[in-house]
């Protein structure tokens, strides 16, 4: 621009730029282009507002950049939502602008139009300004007490991220989304920092979870059904994010290792999402099927993509002639480009020819009229309909050259120009053909002759691999996806004579312990009266019935009885506690609560093995959520033995408690019984707790969801309870399935007959 | 003595042999050994043992076992009347006196004790010893013992004692092959071939899925009765639903897969 500083020769523009009262260079620079882009989109009414709140962010002092951007953007924010959500846009810049977040200004500005063209609809903009509120006024301020406010140190970077969080979910999804980063790391900037610019795996795991359109993890198993009962083929299915990859889509593919698909798929205009998984599924099995490997070598890339267009739809058409259904998922997927979408002067129309070619093989009705095409379309037919009903299915051979033939008749010079024509030609649900290809060379350059095989050391397994579990929030009344992870061992083996000498000091009380399982001991036989056939005469009946007939009245036949066996058929788990706080002395008693809880597990389990009934031992402590110890003390195929008794007596506490993780994977195990009643014991010194855990009531409401859960899986749980001040949260907890032992020496004693109770 | 003719087959049934099952069981008959007939629900196991009484114009008594059936329902047991007893003989003991071709349908259902009362009946020794009443039948030459089981769905409580299995000879039944079994739907039926392969490759998907949330595929029984609703004019989507997937499964996921091999076939 060169005319005169600040004097524009329209007095009407004149009028603007004083309205704007800046004197920034940059906005002077730009001015006259905003204007007219400006001018052309807002009414007068509009222009007004539009150069006031541009004058009071140029005020603000945060420099030339939030005002510049708001130059810019507001134009086509306008477009999309509407003049009237000025207002509450500069409501909101306020906002930041009073409290300590006026860094997020310029974020927030720079993206509101590429997030208005996601919203659409004023009402959602609202919407999404409600959720940036939200995350702003519970982000910002005390951090570890201190009352002084800082600004939140994941507002900057939500509004740098909101663009692509919204291509990937509705507001609804994103609201939870945020919601979910505020609850769980309000009080880790660093953390929380992590989080809204999407990098941390939470941040992803809870972005996959609340995407729109059909989830992989949801059709999972419709998907294995379908591919087993409608194809006969049980190929594992590996689905690949397409959350991450803007530039380059991913394709699916399959390889040895499984069919590649896409983690999520949204509904195609008339056809669901899972339609979509079920078409990719489909032709990929039909690749499997019919589809020879061929040799690449001699070829140009252009006469492979011909080829496996040519292939693809031989394959297609071989699939429609066993489900004739599929063809209209396949046309409504396949792109229908109009003839002339393509200049062949300008650009290379290569692809747009062998989709076109593609469509009509598929569709009968493709209505073009290139003479070369329709030619091809007849050829490819009559290959194709060569024994339609016998096993001729032509192959892909054939096709090919059919194909190279193609490519030869309707070559272009036009197709070496490097504009290529790629609209509406992607044929999403196909394959990136991989398999079709055979490569004997690796490469053209001369010093590559041997392919140096490098092997990975084979990595020994050491222990198994953790299995995740998810923990519940009560605050957002959802599960935390895969938050817990529990590592599983055998817990390491001391000598099983200590356990041995254990059970000798309380001889005693095993003898009468012994009186009660005898009576206790499964009363095999049981009578069912009234049966026409027994083994037995009953005679009771025998004689009432003699008294009717003698009596002229008709008599029950009923009269023998027989016999059944009814057996106990309780399978019990004893989940022990192993935190640190078991290395503490009871109270009034020399030994510690670890020392007395042997003791009592050992009579417990010399109990349970008298009485036959199936039962395992494990014990639990955790060290923050990412290392939740399981240990195996005995198995429910292991008798009670030396191995048992020698891990019981290695048996040592440390670390926290995570009870809800470990119920779970105890549950597992418990849930693979076959049994009538399953029953899980936990003994436990203290509440549910773990030092990465600053919200007490955390754990304690995940174990409580623990217990509903597993009631639901038909396993009820009871709670033996050594700390002294239970009361306050165990029954929380258990409900009524609890007891607390105040006088923690007489656990031994205690904890036999409390199974036995239970169990009679 | 009881009216033999009431237990004859009267009209040929349609069977379509799906092996050499015919003309074995001819010889079985001509030697009276007894014959077990397995298979899964639905192939064909009672309307083969039809067939052949029919085709040897044997009188056929056929028993449904169950869970509560007593070696005195197939023996036969005293009636208390008025002024004393009298003797009534049960399917068993009728076969026996008149020469007929007894069927046990899905022996194993009955108890234990009860199937061992048809042990003399199946050895060299051809006798049934009524205790009760004191008698010692001797079949007919015509008897002969015909037992049915379905070895895949029982539980393993349920299963034939050694000592009873290896009494008879037996066949193994099967759903027939895609061709036979179009063949079947369209004589029984009298549906177009083209409909009944399709019903038949619905049929092949869900019993490609047992194992897999389905403890048994679609039976031969199943798709005639859908091609029986599609004969009467029934909308062959509907009819496939109605008579194919929603009898065999309350799984939603398999009840999708089934419905949508049901949209891809009829298109």
């Amino acid at each position: 621009m060169t005319e005169t500083e600040t004097e524009y020769q329209h007095p009407l523009m004149q009028k603007y730029w004083a309205m704007l009262d800046t004197r920034f260079k940059l906005v002077e620079d730009v001015f006259e282009d905003v204007m007219t882009e400006a001018l052309a989109i807002l009414t007068r009414e509009g222009i007004e507002a539009y150069l006031e709140a541009a004058r009071v962010i140029g005020k603000l002092g945060r420099g030339v950049e939030p005002m510049l951007v708001f130059l810019e953007e507001w134009p086509s924010v306008a477009k999309v939502v509407g003049e009237p959500a000025l207002p509450q846009v500069m409501g909101f810049v306020m906002k930041m602008q009073k409290s300590p977040n006026g860094k997020a200004i310029t974020p927030f500005l720079q993206t509101l139009a590429p997030v208005a063209r996601r919203l659409h609809a004023n009402t959602q903009c609202r919407n999404y300004l409600s959720v940036a509120e939200d995350l702003m006024a519970r982000t910002t301020g005390s951090i570890h007490g201190h009352h002084a406010t800082f600004p939140s140190p994941g507002l900057p970077d939500f509004f740098a991220q909101a663009p692509f969080l919204l291509s990937q979910l509705s507001l609804e999804g994103l609201k939870n989304w945020v919601d979910y980063g505020i609850r769980n790391y309000n009080n880790h900037p660093e953390r929380q920092k992590d989080y809204f610019t999407v990098q941390s795996a939470d941040s992803h795991a809870v972005l996959q979870r609340e995407r729109h359109g059909t989830l992989f993890m949801d059709v999972e198993r419709k998907l294995d059904l379908y591919l087993r009962g409608l194809w006969q083929d049980a190929q594992q299915l590996v689905p690949y994010s397409t959350a991450f990859d803007e530039l380059r889509k991913p394709v699916p593919y399959y390889d040895k290792l499984g069919m590649r698909i896409p983690d999520v798929y949204d509904d195609a205009d008339t056809i669901t999402g899972l339609d979509r998984y079920r078409a990719t599924l489909a032709h990929m099995v039909g690749h499997r099927r019919w589809t020879q490997a061929l040799i690449a070598d001699n070829w140009s890339p252009f006469q492979r993509m011909a080829v496996e267009f040519f292939e693809d739809c031989r394959i297609e058409i071989l699939l429609c002639r066993e489900y004739p259904g599929l063809k209209r998922i396949f046309l409504a997927l396949h792109p229908k480009p109009a003839e002339d979408a393509c200049d062949p002067e300008t650009t290379s129309c290569l692809r747009h020819r062998m989709v076109m070619i593609s469509r009509a093989l598929l569709d009968p009705e493709h209505g073009y009229q290139d003479a070369n095409l329709r030619d091809f379309v007849a050829r490819f037919h009559s290959q194709m309909a060569l024994g339609e009903s016998g096993a001729n299915i032509s192959s892909t051979k054939d096709i090919a050259s059919l194909a190279l033939s193609y490519v030869a008749k309707t070559r272009r010079q036009s197709d070496q120009l490097a504009k290529v024509h790629f609209d509406n030609t992607v044929v999403d649900y196909r394959d990136d053909n991989r398999q079709m290809w055979k490569f004997i060379e690796e490469s053209d350059d001369e010093e590559m002759f041997e392919k140096e095989k490098k092997r990975a050391p084979e990595e020994e397994l050491k222990g198994l691999p953790p299995r995740h579990y998810p923990e519940w929030d009560y605050k957002s009344l959802t599960y935390r996806p895969d938050w817990a992870s529990v590592y599983e061992a055998l817990h390491p083996k001391g000598n099983s004579a200590d356990i041995d000498r254990l059970l000798e000091k309380h001889s005693a009380l095993a003898k009468r312990l012994k009186r009660i399982l005898d009576l206790l001991k499964p009363q095999d036989k049981v009578r069912i009266r009234y049966q026409e056939e027994g083994s037995e005469l009953d005679l009771d009946v025998a004689i009432r019935s003699l008294i009717d007939f003698k009596g002229g009245a008709n008599p029950d036949p009923r009269i023998n009885m027989s016999h059944r066996t009814d057996g106990r058929n309780i399978a019990v788990m004893l989940l022990l506690d192993l935190s640190e706080s078991l290395n503490e002395k009871a109270t009034g008693s020399e030994q510690t609560i670890l020392e007395l809880s042997q003791e009592a597990v050992s009579l417990l389990a010399w109990s349970v093995e008298q009485l036959g009934d199936p039962f395992a031992i494990a014990g639990f402590h955790s060290n923050t959520r990412h290392d939740v110890r399981y240990l195996h003390i005995k198995g429910y195929g292991e008798s009670w033995g030396d191995e048992a008794k020698g891990r019981l007596a290695a048996m040592h506490a440390a670390y926290s408690t995570r009870m809800g993780a470990a119920m779970r994977h105890a549950a597992h195990y418990l849930e693979a019984r076959k049994a009538d009643k399953k029953l899980m014991l936990i003994l436990t010194d203290g509440q549910p707790s773990d030092i990465d855990t600053n919200d007490e009531q955390l754990l304690i409401e995940d174990t409580r969801q623990a217990v509903k859960e597993l009631d639901r899986q038909g396993i009820f749980t009871y709670c033996i309870s050594l700390d002294p001040k239970a009361d306050e949260y165990v029954s929380g907890i258990f409900g009524r399935q609890y007891t607390v032992i105040d006088n923690i020496q007489r656990l031994p004693e205690k904890l036999p007959e409390l199974f036995l109770a239970l169990t009679k | 003595m009881t009216d033999k003719e009431q237990y004859k087959v009267q009209t040929e049934p349609y069977y379509q042999a799906q092996g050499k099952e015919v003309e074995l069981y001819e010889a079985a008959y001509r030697n009276r050994l007894p014959v077990m007939v397995k298979g899964p629900t639905g192939c064909g196991k009672s309307r083969f043992v039809e067939y052949m009484a029919w085709k040897l114009n044997k009188p056929l008594i056929t028993v449904a076992c169950n869970e509560d059936m007593t070696a005195s329902d197939l023996v036969g047991r005293y009636l208390l009347e008025a002024n004393g007893t009298r003797w009534l003989d049960g399917p068993l003991t009728v076969a026996a006196r008149i020469g007929a071709i007894c069927y046990l349908d899905e022996i194993v259902e009955a108890r234990q004790d009860t199937t061992v009362v048809i042990h003399p009946l199946t050895d060299h020794r051809r006798t049934l010893p009524l205790d009760k009443k004191g008698e010692l039948i001797h079949a007919h030459p015509d008897f002969q013992l015909v037992i049915s089981y379905n070895p895949g769905y029982q539980s393993l409580m349920k299963d034939l004692k050694q000592s009873t299995k290896q009494r008879f000879t037996a066949f193994d039944f099967d759903y027939p092959d895609a061709v036979l079994e179009t063949t079947i739907l369209a004589k029984e039926t009298g549906l177009d071939a083209l409909i009944a392969a399709n019903l038949v490759k619905i049929g092949q998907t869900a019993r490609n899925l047992k194992g897999h949330g389905l403890d048994e595929g679609i039976s031969t029984r199943l798709l005639v009765y859908a091609a029986t609703l599609i004969k009467d004019g029934v909308d062959p989507l509907d009819a496939c639903r109605m008579a194919l997937v929603r009898p065999i499964t309350d799984d939603a996921d398999i009840r999708e897969t089934l419905d949508h091999a049901i949209d891809a076939t009829f298109a």
